[in-house]
């Protein structure tokens, strides 16, 4: 490797280095403080060296890596996600559990899988990086031990994300087999010379859609989703609806760009039926759920199912628009669920619709973060998701995907009924009076952080438009 | 440059008025009113200027503002007015101002949110009234629906919230039809032209297959008549009306209703000439419908409330009828029909508002015999409830004649239904006055008549009221200039 590899790499080759002084700092005393800041400095580094990576030209690290704008991007996209995670995480287990530390350990191993992911372009990164975030997940996922539902989803995490790793694995083996490549772009150049698939590609790719859509949570590969969202600590649920499915999607699109998926129908025909069932199954779910945690889950996966539909879209305006689309998401839910872990306290996570009864009138400030995230999940105007939800219904406009379309109206609408809702409860009248809990300065700075970058998205968007359209033009 | 201002003015006048309310509760009220009245003076003004004709750019537009907001898209913060929307200005502010009043000691709890949402959704409202993009147009029409559901979820009567998110649900349905009507249309322009633009100007004269025209249409028309609403996506209306404070059902009667005729005349008449004389037998006789069916559905009411919410059915048909009739004078009946509509319709809301201050119901049943206990309010009661009916001198009935005239030309039997609404409308008003204020008392009332607040109300309502009907002229001169070339040509 040379020094212009290791100088691309620097990102993860940081995240990957703190994760290992972390396990030293563990081993020589156990401070929570000293771990906060020296995983949030490592991030900052991250990004800091992000911010000297040469931006225009794709450098290939052959065979494993390509780091590109588009990667580029989306590693920052991963580790502003995973900064906001940790401010939300701080004050939470402070306050339960008395082992903290290595919680920071495993949200920076997990954070280089994702990191892997974005810049994959063969399949050996591709499951090494799937690998180290699954494994890290597992630990996360189960961290508050004491709790009842926390061991149950961890071990359905494990058992089901094994599954769909062997799922995966095999699939990819059967693509290697017949085509004897194992980059993206070499099986996009074996797929060009072939008529007709072999039933051994076709199983293979049939294989590793299941793998992938496991990890995406879309129907129906979702039935884990509800669960893991309702057992795992809340920063790590915020972690897992916005890294580990963000990270999946981007390296989806760059697997799809370089077999040139578009050119066969059948393949766009599954995902637009996983697109379809997505969208409804999430809203018709959430429709009627009293746990809040639950409802986020199901709401995720419905918007999977938008996303898919610019993802179908294809052309330039649909992979901006999932591009967009995910930011938006990603700001919108870490907000929401920063919200929830903000607001529970030592023994209860906040979760039922009861506990947002008269928000409003208790913590305006959270409350009116909380309704804009709402809002933006919806797709009202001034917010993120607004300017999401039309960049992806002009992407499929453009590309005549009517039917798909007038599902996502109807989605839309009975997705705005459970959102409405718990925006009305927020502003139910309070019983007694208001008893106003202290809030963490880091938590509710990183939450304004979120509902400033939503309304400025919202009103003005320009700015990041021109940056993903700069970025798709110089993808490699 | 004066175009922003009408937005600007409310939505910061909303930040301040929540500000406000740190200090006292009765400081957000002062702002609010300060700030309506403001943008009232500068819109007459404006009204008032342009009564001369120099001041015309061209022929047809006042002025105008633009701004690059989204160029990836073609997007624009473009604004302007024309007599149309000059005129549905003036009324947003003149009805704005009159809301603040009525709720002067109605809302007694969170008045600095509540002004935040009443001035936010003016702003959002005027927005609607003077955009000239289409993504913007969405934007405003969007924007003006989460503050109308607080409106009505917060300070609601007893089922508030079955009403909100019914009104919300409703609005939204039809809202993402427009956004994939508008999205159609904006791709179809490009692909006949080259320019991705959601400018207003541009789109005008997209040359588009016959059938796409229709499709597109139809989005357009399906956000509009729920609106508006037309028979038979009114449902929602009577609930939001019925529980909402008084403040919000006379935005809603006054304001957000006219928004949906706005589009009509704005948007898919100019839009979609062909389209619209293709569907025009059909939409009429919608309007017909809904004149008939909500003038006998209110005839059928209990609520005072929800009388009047389907007596707003009824009169929004008319809109319907002349809207596509294609010609001048019913042009002009729809244009004054808007207006009057928002005045009638705004003051018997706010007389139910202080009746139930009184009388803690609504229920026409346990009303009765008030005459003598409110004389001042039975006076301007039955002004209104005339105005409703349709009495020659006051505003209605030059609306509706107007209305009528000009469809006969194009649809006599739909136009003959339509009258027939006239004698409906006279039953149902005059109900209201005898279950009211004549008849029998049930029990000895000892009310307190108008107070002086109130009267300061419904004195500016009755004189434009009698106003419009004396002399529409300044009304029927600034609509002329705004009227859709389809309405003049059709007349040769």
């Amino acid at each position: 490797m040379s020094a212009s590899d290791l100088l691309s790499l620097l990102p993860l080759l940081i995240i990957s280095g703190a994760a290992v002084i972390a396990i030293l700092l563990v081993a020589i005393r156990r401070n929570h403080r000293v771990m906060h800041a020296f995983t949030v400095f490592a991030f900052i580094c991250a990004l800091a060296a992000l911010y000297f990576q040469p931006y225009a030209v794709p450098y290939v690290i052959a065979p494993l890596f390509v780091v590109d704008a588009f990667a580029l991007f989306n590693t920052g996209l991963i580790l502003l996600a995973g900064l906001s995670v940790l401010f939300l995480s701080y004050s939470y287990f402070e306050q339960r559990e008395e082992r903290k530390e290595e919680y920071y350990i495993l949200l920076l191993l997990a954070t280089v899988g994702g990191m892997v992911l974005v810049i994959s372009q063969h399949f050996i990164s591709l499951f090494l990086g799937l690998e180290t975030m699954s494994i890290s997940l597992y630990g996360l996922i189960a961290y508050l031990r004491a709790r009842e539902r926390s061991d149950e989803a961890g071990i359905k995490y494990l058992l089901l994300a094994a599954l769909s790793s062997a799922f995966l694995l095999f699939g990819m083996a059967l693509v290697y087999a017949e085509s004897g490549k194992m980059d993206f772009t070499g099986i996009g150049a074996y797929l060009e010379t072939i008529h007709s698939a072999p039933v051994a590609v076709v199983a293979g790719f049939g294989l590793m859609v299941i793998g992938v859509g496991f990890k995406l949570g879309i129907v129906p590969f979702h039935m884990w989703a509800p669960d893991i969202y309702e057992g795992a600590p809340l920063p790590v649920a915020a972690y897992i609806a916005t890294v580990s499915k963000g990270s999946m999607l981007v390296l989806l699109m760059r697997f799809y760009r370089d077999i040139n998926g578009y050119e066969y129908t059948i393949l766009w025909w599954v995902f637009a039926i996983i697109a379809m069932a997505s969208m409804f199954a999430g809203n018709w779910l959430a429709l009627m759920q009293q746990n809040v945690k639950r409802l986020l889950a199901y709401s995720s996966i419905a918007h999977m199912g938008y996303i898919l539909i610019a993802f179908l879209a294809g052309q330039e305006a649909g992979q901006e628009a999932v591009i967009f689309y995910l930011v938006a998401y990603v700001i919108t839910s870490i907000g929401a669920f920063g919200v929830l872990a903000l607001m529970s306290d030592e023994r209860n996570d906040a979760e039922n619709l009861q506990d947002f009864s008269g928000l409003f009138w208790r913590q305006p400030w959270l409350a009116a973060i909380f309704t804009g995230m709402l809002l933006s999940l919806a797709g009202i105007p001034l917010t993120a998701g607004f300017i999401g939800k039309f960049y992806v219904v002009a992407a499929g406009v453009d590309a005549e995907l009517w039917l798909l379309l007038v599902l996502l109206v109807v989605n839309s609408v009975i997705g705005l009924f459970y959102y409405i809702r718990l925006v009305a409860i927020m502003f139910q009248p309070l019983p007694g009076p208001a008893v106003r809990k202290r809030m963490p300065f880091f938590g509710i700075f990183a939450l304004s952080a979120l509902m400033v970058l939503l309304l400025w998205l919202g009103v003005y968007p320009s700015a990041l438009i021109s940056v993903i359209r700069n970025m798709m033009l110089t993808m490699g | 440059m004066m175009l922003p201002v009408f937005i600007l003015l409310p939505v910061l006048g909303a930040f301040l008025a929540w500000l406000a309310s740190a200090v006292n509760k009765t400081l957000p009220r002062w702002v609010a009113l300060l700030v309506m009245l403001a943008g009232l003076a500068i819109s007459a003004g404006m009204w008032w200027q342009v009564q001369d004709d120099i001041y015309f750019i061209g022929d047809r537009w006042l002025q105008t503002y633009e701004l690059p907001w989204m160029p990836r898209f073609g997007i624009s913060f473009s604004l302007a007015l024309d007599g149309l929307s000059l005129l549905m200005l003036v009324l947003t502010f003149f009805l704005g101002a009159l809301s603040v009043m009525v709720s002067w000691k109605e809302i007694k709890e969170r008045s600095g949110f509540f002004h935040f949402n009443l001035l936010f959704v003016i702003g959002g409202i005027a927005g609607v009234f003077l955009t000239m993009d289409l993504f913007l147009f969405y934007f405003f029409w969007e924007v003006m629906l989460i503050p109308m559901y607080f409106l009505i979820g917060i300070w609601g009567h007893g089922n508030r919230l079955y009403a909100a998110l019914k009104f919300f649900l409703f609005t939204q349905a039809g809202g993402l039809l427009m956004l994939l009507a508008i999205l159609g249309l904006y791709f179809v322009h490009a692909s006949a032209t080259g320019t991705f633009t959601f400018s207003y100007f541009a789109l005008l004269n997209t040359p588009m297959a016959v059938e796409t025209g229709r499709w597109l249409m139809l989005g357009f028309l399906v956000a509009f008549i729920v609106k508006l609403p037309a028979f038979p996506f009114h449902t929602w209306l009577p609930d939001a009306h019925t529980e909402a404070p008084t403040a919000g059902s006379v935005i809603l009667a006054g304001l957000l209703l006219k928004t949906g005729a706005y589009g009509i005349l704005r948007f898919v008449i100019p839009i979609f000439p062909e389209a619209s004389q293709f569907f025009a037998t059909w939409v009429m006789l919608l309007g017909a419908i809904g004149i008939l069916y909500g003038g006998k559905l209110a005839y059928a009411q209990t609520d005072f409330k929800r009388l009047v919410a389907y007596t707003s059915v009824s009169h929004m048909g008319f809109v319907l009828v002349g809207a596509f009739a294609f010609n001048p004078l019913a042009y002009q009946g729809v244009v004054m029909q808007m207006i009057t509509h928002g005045i009638s319709t705004g003051a018997l809301f706010m007389i139910a508002g202080s009746l139930y201050e009184r009388l803690h119901t609504r229920e026409l049943e346990q009303m009765g015999g008030l005459w003598p206990a409110l004389p001042k309010m039975g006076v301007v009661t039955m002004v209104f409830v005339m105005a409703s009916l349709g009495l020659p001198g006051l505003g209605n009935f030059i609306a509706e004649f107007l209305i009528l005239a000009g469809s006969w030309q194009a649809a006599p039997w739909i136009t003959v239904a339509a009258t027939a609404g006239l004698v409906v409308a006279t039953i149902y008003s005059l109900r209201i006055m005898q279950k009211v204020f004549f008849g029998t008392s049930l029990r000895e009332y000892k009310l307190p008549d108008l107070s002086l607040r109130e009267m300061l109300m419904m004195a500016p309502l009755i004189a434009a009221i009698i106003w419009l009907g004396v002399y529409p002229q300044p009304v029927i001169n600034v609509a002329q200039r705004a009227m859709p070339s389809v309405a003049v040509h059709s007349t040769k």
